[in-house]
This record gives C-alpha cells, structure tokens and sequence, in this order.
C-alpha cells in the first residue's frame, strides 16, 4: 500500500478505498456528535420531541388560527407538522455541516482523515431528531385519522433522499467556504431563516399560481415537502414537474458543493 | 530493502501576511484580473526547500533544528496534513502521526469514551482498541476515573491518557513531534522508556521532531538537521548533534533590543548576554559549568533598582528564579548604561531553556520585562554518569547504616 504526496491531486476522484479505511471513525464522530448533545440536559432526548412539536403549536396559532392561511383544507397542525419535518431536517442538518469544519479545527490541523467523513457525521444528529419527530407524526396522524397511502411508504425516503443531498451540497459549499470566510457565521443564520418564507412550510404551494410553480424546484425543500403532503395526507396529486425539477436542483447542489469543497479541502489546515 | 519513505524535492510555500491562499472557485474565476492586480503584493516565504532524503525500513529518524527552521511543517506533509508546494512524497506503509497528545479529546466525554474516539481518530480499528483497552489504561494510570469526564482532569491526567492511546497504535510508519515534552518528569521516563522499547523491536519506522538532544541520541540511527528549510546535514546521531550544538554556540549567547524602546519607564533592558566559566559567549552549557548571565541596562537616573532573572523550559515551567530583593546587597544604578551580572552553578538537566529579565525600581513595581528573550541548551554529554532525570541535579551525598 504506497501512499503518495504530491502538490496536485485529482479532484473530481473519490477515493472509496481511504474511505471504507476510515469507516470506525464515521462511526465514532456519530457517537461522539450524539453522545455531547444531550451531557449535561435535564430532558434529554425529549428535545428532539420538544422542538418540533412546539413550534408546530406556535405557527398554528399565529399561521393558522390568527392569519388563516389556508391549508388546503386539512387541519393546520397536521399540515405544518409534516412541512416543519423535513424543514427541521434542512436546516438543522445544514447549520450543523456548515460548522463542522470549524468546530473540528483542532483536529483538522493534528491529523489526517478524509474530512468528507466530519460532514456526514455531523448530520447524524438532524437525522436521529427527524426520526424521533417522525413518531410525533404518527401520532398525530392517528389523532386526525389520517391513513397514509402504501406509495408513502416508497416515497418518503426517497424525499429523505432528496433533503440529504441538498443540505449535503449546500452544506458542503457552505462549511468549505467557512474554513476560510467566517462571513458564514452570520450569512448562515439569516440564509436559513428568510428560506423558511420561500419554502412552502407554513403556506400550501397551491397558493403559487400553477404556471410559476416549477421555479419552486430550486428550492429541493418545496418539492420535497409538496410531495410529502401529498402522499402522507393524500389530498392533490404529485407535482412531478416541480418534484422532478427538484430531484435534479438536489443533485446539483451536492456537485457544486462537493467540487469546492475538494478544491479546498487540502489547503484546510493551513487557512483554517 | 527499499526505502520506506521516499522524498524527492519538497518544497512548502506560504505567503506572508495572510496565510496560504487556496485554489477557491472565485480565485479560479477572478484570476485574469487577479494575476494582474496582485502579482506584488505579498512575499513569498519557503517555509521548506529542496527537502530529499530517505529512510530505510525499521530506521529511527531524528529531525531537529531550531524553531521556524521547518521540522514541522515537514512532518505535516508527511502526514498528509498540508500539500506540498513542490515535489513528492512516497510513503510504502500505513501511516500513524502523533503531533500533539490526545488529539480528539473531547472534554465533556469520559476517559473510557475518550480513549475509543482519540484511538480511532489516530487511525486505529475499533477492535484494535478493544484488544488494547487495558493495557492503555493501565499505562495510562488514570483507572480510578475512567468514567469521569476529561474536563474534571487535571492536565497531567489527561496527556497521560493522551499519550497512553497514542503508545499503543501500530503504524509501520510512525511519525512523532515533541510529545515528549510534555507531562512531569516521572512520564516523560515513562515515555521515553516506552518510545525505546518500541524502536527496538525494529519493526517500525519512525520519525521523531525533539529538542531532546539526549532522547534524539539515545533513540535514533540517523538525524536530520533543518536550517532555514533546508536539509543542513543528514548523519549520525553524534555528528549531527554536535554540529547542531557547535552552531548554537557560534551564534553567541547575545540579545539585543532590536525594537527601540520609547519608554516612559526609567530603567529598560538593552541587551542580554550569556557566558560561560571560561567568560566566553554561547548558547550552550555543559556540567560542571556555571552560567553567567549579563544584562544591560540603561536608566535615566540613580536608583536603587531590584533585577529579576527567571529560567524557563520548553513548557514554560519556571525551573529557577532569582531574584535580587532576597539579597542584602543593593543594585544600583547610575544614569546611561549599566552592566548587571548574575552567575549560578548549572544544575539544569539536559534540554532547552528560556531567559527572562525582570526590572523593579526603588518600590519594586515593574520598569520592564523581557520575556524568554534567548535561549540555551544544557548538554549533559561530558558527564560519565547518565540516570538524570527531573528538572534540576542536585549535589548529593549518600550515605548508608546498617542497622541490627
């Protein structure tokens, strides 16, 4: 097994071999990532169940009960929950891939690894609370007699697929540029929250006219979450142009992120 | 045998300034104008040049060299830390790097966990780690809070456990930066007991930064010697040690102001001298000498003064501190420059060490400190004895009674 230096490498490869070497440490970062979250909180885990479901309450009342924006007919908790689901996702997951790099520099400079593994991990958390909020979900589905058509059970994880690769690219363009620019820290916070309004979490998507619709799909989340209310509270149909655009859009972010991030990437400890 | 490690040209750039500059997508982009913009602006600084050489399998390698000379920089290259800028690197074996104790640890994680995560991200497998778990602790010496978490440890505890998992990985190629350095006198023993029984299996190749010039004889076949970012000599273990020593001495033991001090104070530090018994001027002290230590100082009028004259280690650990507020005698001085000396046996073990200068007037409030302002070495080869460890050696006579 010969290791080679040189100045130069060829970017656009991924070497699944150093990867598959490293598997351990995905799985302790995970551990590791987990394992802090919770030291030290009197609830616990219970946050993951808390967050959601609180600010599910909240945009009801001011959303649903006190603007009355329409849902399209299905009661306004259900309706939000299911959006505030795979947003949460997004945009938890994002902030978190976006400071990994940072958050990890001292170990950036002390020792190698395939730093790609720091942006998966750092999902772990995001994705364990979406699971955790996914009970909520069926919980509530049950309260509201709603009964998800079997296509759900194929769709949601290919929506959970989408979300992955879009909070991966994004995530990845983000916390490359953050080794370097700390701009992030501020742009981050400010990006994610005027996304929330362009994302179709607290209004139905119906209430863009239909021509429009599809411009939508640059944002994978609208895609994702019209989808998901589709399929999980079965009214309307499946907008697959703007699904399909969205599938496409997710698919290009990750490219994009992933190119910068290895342009960069081995220049990390010098700049970071 | 083929060389393990093979390094052809290497060469390492930074700009000074601003750190590296990365090939980012809006420098790809912005590069017509940029090249014609910013083609002067910063200086380039080779923090390594022209770096060739070779190690054999099973070979100890010692890299020294005074600080900025590039030791790390090159050990980051070949850890794959940072890219070269120029030339190549061939490394035939898996690759552990040890350049700092306890990389990974995280504070609010228990000792136990720690191990587990600073075990892996030094490139060890789960079950490795499994297999060495007690043998890890028990070196550690840390059993009694294995489930506590790091942050309650006392710094000592926690490189102990650092260096503890970082002993027990099994790279064929192992490459070490000054760890040595760290934790009390007893570890460091332990350590370097432990660095010896692992060199001497002769199964692993290793390359080791110090300024340990008597673990960098002890322990290696051949040393490099790093100038300025070159390669300035490649050889055996004495020669190159000497050499380094030699040039040290050369250099003078001589400090001067370089800044020039616009003080409000009255009295102010000008320059610091290092000499010998034999009043000779050097960087370098061996046993059996005593070191004299000279500073000038100019004052803006007569007073008596107090002069503080601190040593430190390589970790900062004030090792002796003399102070003349406990003598009888009065400093004093006169307008201009004055010449203070203070001169003590060297009782320092081998090592690295640091000067700082210390001046108090009439009410001992500070008029001005320099701090590690020049170092020295203490070579400890022309003594015929060799069990010396700790900080300082102390004269002793022993004796014994039987008793009954």
């Amino acid at each position: 097994m010969d290791i080679l230096i040189r100045p130069t490498t060829q970017w656009w490869k991924f070497d699944w071999k150093e990867f598959w070497q490293f598997r351990d440490l995905f799985y302790f970062f995970a551990w590791r990532d987990i394992k802090v979250r919770y030291k030290q909180t009197a609830i616990g885990a219970l946050w993951a169940v808390f967050q959601p479901f609180v600010t599910m309450v909240v945009f009801t009342i001011f959303f649903g009960n006190l603007a009355k924006i329409s849902s399209d007919g299905i009661p306004y908790p259900i309706f939000v929950y299911v959006g505030l689901l795979f947003w949460t996702l997004f945009s938890a997951g994002l902030s978190d891939v976006s400071n990994t790099f940072i958050g990890n520099q001292n170990i950036i400079t002390k020792v190698y690894f395939p730093r790609i593994i720091l942006t998966f991990t750092s999902l772990t958390t995001s994705i364990i609370d979406f699971f955790v909020a996914c009970i909520v979900l069926i919980g509530m589905m049950i309260w509201y007699h709603f009964i998800p058509s079997t296509i759900a059970l194929i769709f949601i994880p290919f929506l959970f697929v989408i979300t992955f690769l879009t909070t991966v690219g994004i995530g990845l363009f983000f916390s490359s540029f953050n080794v370097k620019y700390r701009d992030v820290r501020f742009i981050l916070p400010f990006f994610i929250q005027l996304l929330l309004f362009l994302t179709p979490v607290i209004y139905p998507v119906s209430l863009v006219s239909p021509e429009w619709r599809w411009v939508l799909g640059f944002n994978p989340m609208s895609g994702v979450i019209d989808t998901a209310r589709v399929v999980l509270l079965g009214v309307g149909h499946v907008d697959w142009l703007l699904l399909s655009i969205s599938m496409f859009v997710s698919v290009v972010y990750c490219l994009i992120g992933y190119g910068y991030f290895k342009g960069t990437e081995r220049y990390f400890a010098d700049v970071i | 045998m083929s060389a393990i490690i093979e390094v052809n040209n290497l060469g390492k750039k930074y700009l000074i300034g601003e750190k590296e500059r990365y090939l980012a997508l809006r420098d790809k982009l912005a590069h017509p104008i940029k090249a014609l913009k910013n083609t002067r602006s910063s200086e380039v600084f080779w923090a390594l040049s022209d770096i060739s050489f070779s190690v054999e399998k099973g070979e100890v390698l010692g890299i020294i060299g005074k600080n900025g000379s590039g030791k790390s920089t090159l050990l980051k290259i070949l850890s794959k830390i940072t890219p070269p800028t120029t030339g190549e690197v061939c490394l035939r074996g898996r690759v552990g790097s040890l350049l700092e104790v306890g990389t990974g640890f995280h504070p609010e994680l228990t000792g136990r966990e720690n191990i587990y995560l600073s075990g892996s991200i030094l490139g060890m497998r789960k079950k490795e780690i499994d297999k060495k778990f007690e043998e890890i602790v028990n070196f550690s010496g840390v059993e009694a809070f294995l489930d506590t978490p790091i942050k309650r440890y006392s710094s000592g505890m926690s490189v102990r456990l650092g260096f503890a998992v970082a002993a027990h990985l099994e790279p064929e190629i192992l490459l070490v930066d000054e760890v040595l350095a760290v934790g009390d006198a007893e570890f460091q023993k332990k350590c370097l007991g432990k660095m010896g029984e692992i060199t001497k299996q002769g199964a692993r190749t290793i390359i080791f930064i110090s300024h340990n010039m008597a673990a960098i004889n002890q322990l290696c076949d051949r040393v490099l010697l790093l100038e300025n970012g070159h390669i300035k000599k490649n050889d055996t273990p004495e020669s190159v040690v000497s050499e380094y020593l030699r040039d040290l001495t050369h250099q003078g033991g001589i400090w001067e102001r370089t800044s020039s001090k616009t003080v409000a104070e009255d009295h102010f530090v000008k320059s610091v001298i290092l000499q010998n018994s034999k009043k000779i001027n050097t960087r370098v002290f061996f046993a059996n000498e005593s070191i004299r230590i000279q500073c000038c100082i100019v004052s803006k009028k007569q007073e008596n003064i107090f002069l503080a004259v601190g040593i430190r280690d390589v970790l900062s650990n004030q090792i002796i501190h003399l102070n003349s507020k406990n003598q009888k005698e009065k400093l004093q001085t006169k307008a201009g420059k004055n010449m203070f000396q203070v001169e003590f046996e060297n009782i320092l073990s081998a090592g690295e060490y640091y000067v700082t200068v210390w001046i108090g007037d009439a009410s001992f409030v500070t008029q001005d400190y320099v701090r590690d302002c020049i170092s020295f070495s203490v070579d400890l080869s022309n003594l015929d004895t060799s069990y010396h460890f700790g900080s300082v050696i102390v004269p002793a006579t022993w004796s014994m009674v039987h008793l009954d």
